[in-house]
């Protein structure tokens, strides 16, 4: 038994309750062929491991102590509701060591992720089920009404159950297309965290911590996918130099103006062993392009000594995996670096129309613009990227450009501020 | 003549207090089974809720999945018919004796082929 009234004690309590709690839900998700069920056997649990562990310690074996209260008060529950009359059998007949499968958290995962459910649903399934977290602590960073949100998780609950959505790991022939969007499900939470789309919280540490979890939670279950390891070291990347993303009035500076003395050289490089991982494999994808690109930013010792050429070729490999308008304005901004600005901004200007309502498309041009000595052209660029993003910190950023600051050279890159 | 019946799921499905809805709901299922005892309904089901609904969009060669039913809420699909009948007035008078409180029945002549 261990104190849980400790700070330690606290953080092995949180730990327990995300790992245990995942786990006991994939395992009743199998088991009883009900997610709303399963879900309420497990906050139930929780509910009480809450009330009795602060008390009495965290018992030697936590994860069959969660099961048996969750069989308990799903039994209980039982003689209250008729609705969960069928399951009584079912629930009986749960054993009472916990399975062990590894495999139940990836079925969980790729079910939460299926690709008949709408993104939004995906996601907050995903956070919910998976990663454990409240509905409150999903619906406060996205601004989005609990009520919404409890409907949302709810419906897709249903749908999965009703419309005959197959619980488990897709066919071989599946894998990657599947794989790809548990992937993106897990990169937009890392970026929900990373930058916030609007809202005064530009850093939501927390939600970035959960993606990395999630993503090496699936690096863990599926050893032989080269993506997840691609995802994991790119989502570590960006962590390592979480704390440099800021001034010391909160607000975010760009890659070129970050103090690279704060970077965690140690995640770094455990990072580029992820990817060298991944390159044994032999499966490239487009999170080991990215992740890629990430790490020759991190292993530079300044923006101006940054290994350019090598970066223009990986985006120009990333246009090829994934032909969106994006990757080529990144394509672009790197070019910059290599051809100089004027062959970049025609690059830059075939994405209008596809590009049009993204600031940073605006933003991109209005520095490129600026380096080829077009002052006035930049800056009206700069006020439509400011009137197009809703992100606090970022307008902060565009609102200083306009305002004349210190100079900054080099452009803003799209994906790595 | 064959027809397919495409009803809609009707306002009183989602609103109202309980015991009209299932009074009701007894109402229909009695006259389904009425329709399919005289042998003029030759099938027929009701569908699970619209948000239950996937819609497959097929595109140059590829497809989209939409988490929603390809109707509009109010006039989302709530079951089918098919009628086995002598024309389409007959089929009419059989679709204005379902006893729902509210929805809208397309009545639609399938297109039979020579086989």
């Amino acid at each position: 038994m261990s104190d849980p009234a400790s700070a330690r004690g606290y953080a092995l309590l949180e730990r327990i309750f995300r790992e245990e709690a995942g786990r006991l839900t994939a395992s009743l998700v199998r088991l009883l062929g009900d997610f709303d069920l399963a879900d309420d056997l497990v906050s139930d649990a929780l509910v009480e491991a809450l009330e009795h562990w602060p008390r009495h310690g965290i018992p030697e074996r936590p994860a069959s102590w969660l099961l048996t209260t969750a069989r308990r008060k799903g039994l209980d529950r039982l003689r209250r509701e008729t609705v969960y009359r069928k399951k009584l059998e079912l629930i009986d007949s749960l054993p009472a060591e916990p399975p062990r499968e590894a495999d139940d958290r990836l079925r969980l995962i790729f079910t939460c992720c299926h690709p008949v459910l709408a993104r939004e649903a995906q996601l907050a399934l995903t956070l919910r089920t998976v990663a454990g977290l409240t509905t409150e602590e999903i619906a406060r960073p996205s601004m989005i009404p609990e009520e919404t949100l409890t409907k949302r998780i709810t419906r897709a609950k249903h749908k999965i159950v009703a419309s005959g959505v197959p619980h488990g790991v897709p066919a071989a022939e599946d894998m990657v297309e599947r794989l790809d969007e548990v992937l993106t499900v897990i990169y937009l939470v890392f970026n929900e965290g990373y930058i916030a789309t609007h809202g005064d919280e530009a850093i939501r540490r927390d939600l970035a911590r959960d993606a990395e979890w999630l993503s090496s939670l699936l690096v863990q279950l599926m050893p032989e996918q080269a993506e997840p390891l691609g995802l994991l070291a790119l989502i570590r990347l960006h962590l390592a130099r979480w704390p440099s993303r800021l001034d010391e009035c909160g607000r975010l500076l760009l890659l070129q103006h970050q103090d690279r003395s704060r970077w965690d050289r140690a995640a770094i490089a455990q990072a580029v062993t992820l990817i060298e991982r991944a390159a044994a494999l032999g499966r490239p994808g487009r999170y080991q392009v990215e992740a890629m690109i990430a790490a020759l930013h991190c292993e530079a010792t300044s923006w101006q000594t940054t290994d350019w050429p090598q970066i223009f070729a990986l985006y120009s490999l990333l246009a090829a995996i994934d032909p969106s308008p994006v990757v080529a304005l990144n394509r672009a901004i790197a070019r910059s670096h290599v051809d100089g600005p004027a062959a970049a901004l025609g690059d830059v200007e075939i994405l209008r129309r596809e590009l049009d309502e993204y600031h940073l498309f605006h933003a991109t041009r209005a520095e490129l613009l600026r380096e080829i000595g077009h002052v006035a052209e930049a800056s009206v660029e700069d006020a439509v990227a400011l009137g197009l993003t809703r992100n606090t910190a970022e307008r902060a950023l565009l609102e200083e450009r306009i305002i004349p600051g210190p100079s900054r050279e080099a452009p803003a890159s799209a994906k790595t501020p | 003549m064959k027809y397919m019946l495409l009803i809609t799921q009707g306002e009183w499905m989602t609103n109202g207090n309980h015991a009209d809805r299932d009074k009701a709901m007894a109402g229909i299922v009695e006259w389904w089974g009425q329709q399919f005892t005289s042998g003029k309904m030759v099938g027929g089901q009701q569908l699970q809720s619209p948000e239950t609904a996937t819609t497959v969009v097929l595109e140059r060669g590829k497809y989209t999945l939409l988490d929603r039913p390809l109707m509009e809420a109010k006039e989302a699909i709530g079951g089918f018919g098919i009628l086995d009948v002598a024309d389409l007035e007959e089929a009419l008078k059989i679709v204005e004796t379902m006893p729902a409180p509210d929805c809208k029945v397309e009545v639609r002549p399938i297109l039979e082929r020579p086989s």
